[in-house]
């Protein structure tokens, strides 16, 4: 026999420490198991962007509730997360995409999100380094960017981790590699692109992208800078892809991504993805080149069929929980899927509807865009 | 041949590096950490990335690798 916990989570990372810090501050006794350094997965690998997405009214409802709670406790979190309120510059590289700037603008109006449409002109003077001849943007203000390890850390700061993988998860409990149990109320795997090693059969594939972060500019981008095109190339769930994205980090470094891959399951870094990710870069935005690199990694995000995250019990084990597959929106999203967690687990009035988001649903129709 | 460093014009042996010129120049500090901290070479060979200065515009230049130029702008801490 082993202790006994209210819930036991496995997994350190963001999700995983955004359940255990919700669970906590519902009153519960919890846990989390985790092998590794806090927040070293996907967490440590992504970009910290805080962004509200409109793919689908269940992702819109997902990110803007979590955004919202990200602005609630901005003035709260430790000056290493590094909390940065620069905005969203969603670029449109011609009219088809200007086209679309304006429907996402009417969309966050309906919806009460800030936004304000630049054109080419002002796209020009607020991002001086992006090309000439853009057609202009939809600036979010109140979007922003953290650095992800450092608020794992901040939200598991009072809960207790035990340093040892997990093995064998039910809803009873879970069995650590050194034999111990950790009975508990609930489980929760929370461990991102490994979920379906612990719970088999789970739909959860590897995403894999390539990251590269340059040396100290400050002020060569001021905003989070995403392209337009974007939706196309990450809405294809087959093909290898590649879209520009430039964040400013707080220390002035400049953080460039992404690629999108399925099928690679070697860390790796995979010189003919990364090229392409940064020709992709250099097209926006030319000057890049002058920058120096100093560092290339690679990280894999934990995408869903439905590309919706896994939130809730299991059908066949009530008392197991899932918080998994937020692909590429995971930092971002924490904070609403450790909120949902704690509400279903002590039978709150859930923050937003659970029913998108929890492991048995039937699969949403999704269209391609 | 002669080489600016913070706007003082310096006299260097042709084939000095930069790093040279900055220490001709009297100025020991050539950056600055993350932290704020007062940074110089340490390799002198590339590797550390302790010495790097603005030349010429271009943020981030090993000032231990590259030669004098004539006319050269130098700035350190920047
Ligand atoms: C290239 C890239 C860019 C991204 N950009 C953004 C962005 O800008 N904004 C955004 O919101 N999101 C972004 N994301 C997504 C985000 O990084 C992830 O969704 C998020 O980090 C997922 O957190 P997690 O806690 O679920 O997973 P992870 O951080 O991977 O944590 C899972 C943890 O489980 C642990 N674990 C594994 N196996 C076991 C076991 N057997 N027992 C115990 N523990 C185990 C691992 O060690 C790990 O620490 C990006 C992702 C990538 C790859
Ligand atoms: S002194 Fe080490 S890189 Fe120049």
């Amino acid at each position: 026999m082993g202790e006994s916990f209210d819930v036991a989570i496995a997994g350190g990372g963001i999700v995983g420490a955004a359940c255990a810090e919700e669970c906590r501050a519902a009153g519960l006794k919890v846990v989390v198991v985790e092998p590794g350094p806090v927040g070293g997965g996907a967490t440590a690998a992504g970009m910290g962007h805080i962004v509200v997405m409109d793919d689908s009214p269940a992702q819109i409802a997902l990110t803007r509730c979590s955004r919202d709670l990200w602005l609630a406790r901005r003035n709260s979190l430790p000056a290493n997360v590094e909390y940065l309120p620069c905005g969203t510059l969603w670029v449109a590289a011609d009219q088809e995409e200007l086209a679309e700037v304006h429907r996402k603008k009417a969309l966050y109006d309906g919806i009460g999100v800030r936004a304000e449409v630049l054109d080419a002109r002002s796209l020009a003077e607020a991002e001086p380094h992006l090309r000439s001849g853009l057609a202009g943007a939809l600036l979010v203000p109140d979007d922003s960017v953290v650095y992800p390890p450092c608020a794992a850390r901040h939200m598991l700061r009072d809960i207790e981790v035990r340093r040892e993988a997990a093995v064998q998860l039910s809803g009873q409990g879970i069995r650590l590699r050194d034999g111990t149990f950790l009975a508990a109320g609930i489980t929760v795997n929370a461990t991102g692109a490994w979920a379906p090693e612990l719970t088999p059969g789970i739909e959860v594939r590897k995403r894999k992208g390539h990251l590269a972060i340059t040396d100290r500019y400050p002020g060569f981008v001021t905003h989070v800078l995403v392209e337009l095109g974007y939706l196309k190339s990450a809405h294809s769930t087959t093909a290898d892809s590649v879209a520009f994205n430039a964040q400013p980090r707080r220390t002035g470094q400049v953080l460039l991504g992404s690629s999108r891959q399925f099928g690679s399951e070697t860390a790796a870094i995979e010189s003919h993805m990364l090229a392409r990710m940064l020709r992709r870069v250099r097209e926006y935005m030319p000057e890049i080149s002058e920058l120096t690199a100093i560092r290339t990694w690679t990280g894999f995000r934990a995408a869903t069929p439905d590309k919706l995250p896994l939130i809730g019990p299991v059908p066949a084990d009530p008392r197991l929980y899932l918080a998994t597959g937020h692909e590429g929106l995971g930092i971002t999203t924490s904070l609403a899927t450790g909120r949902l967690v704690a509400d279903l687990i002590v039978g709150r009035t859930p923050v937003i509807p659970a029913e998108p988001y929890l492991p048995g649903r039937q699969a949403e129709a999704h269209h391609e865009g | 041949m002669k080489v600016s460093v913070n706007g003082r014009e310096v006299t260097v042996a042709a084939g000095s590096m930069v790093s040279t010129a900055v220490a001709a120049a009297g100025v020991s500090l050539y950056r600055r950490s993350v932290t704020g901290e007062p940074r110089g070479p340490v390799c002198g060979m590339g590797i550390c990335f302790e010495c790097r200065v603005r030349i010429d515009g271009r943020e981030h230049c090993r000032s231990c690798q590259i030669p004098c130029v004539d006319g050269m702008e130098v700035r350190t801490d920047v």
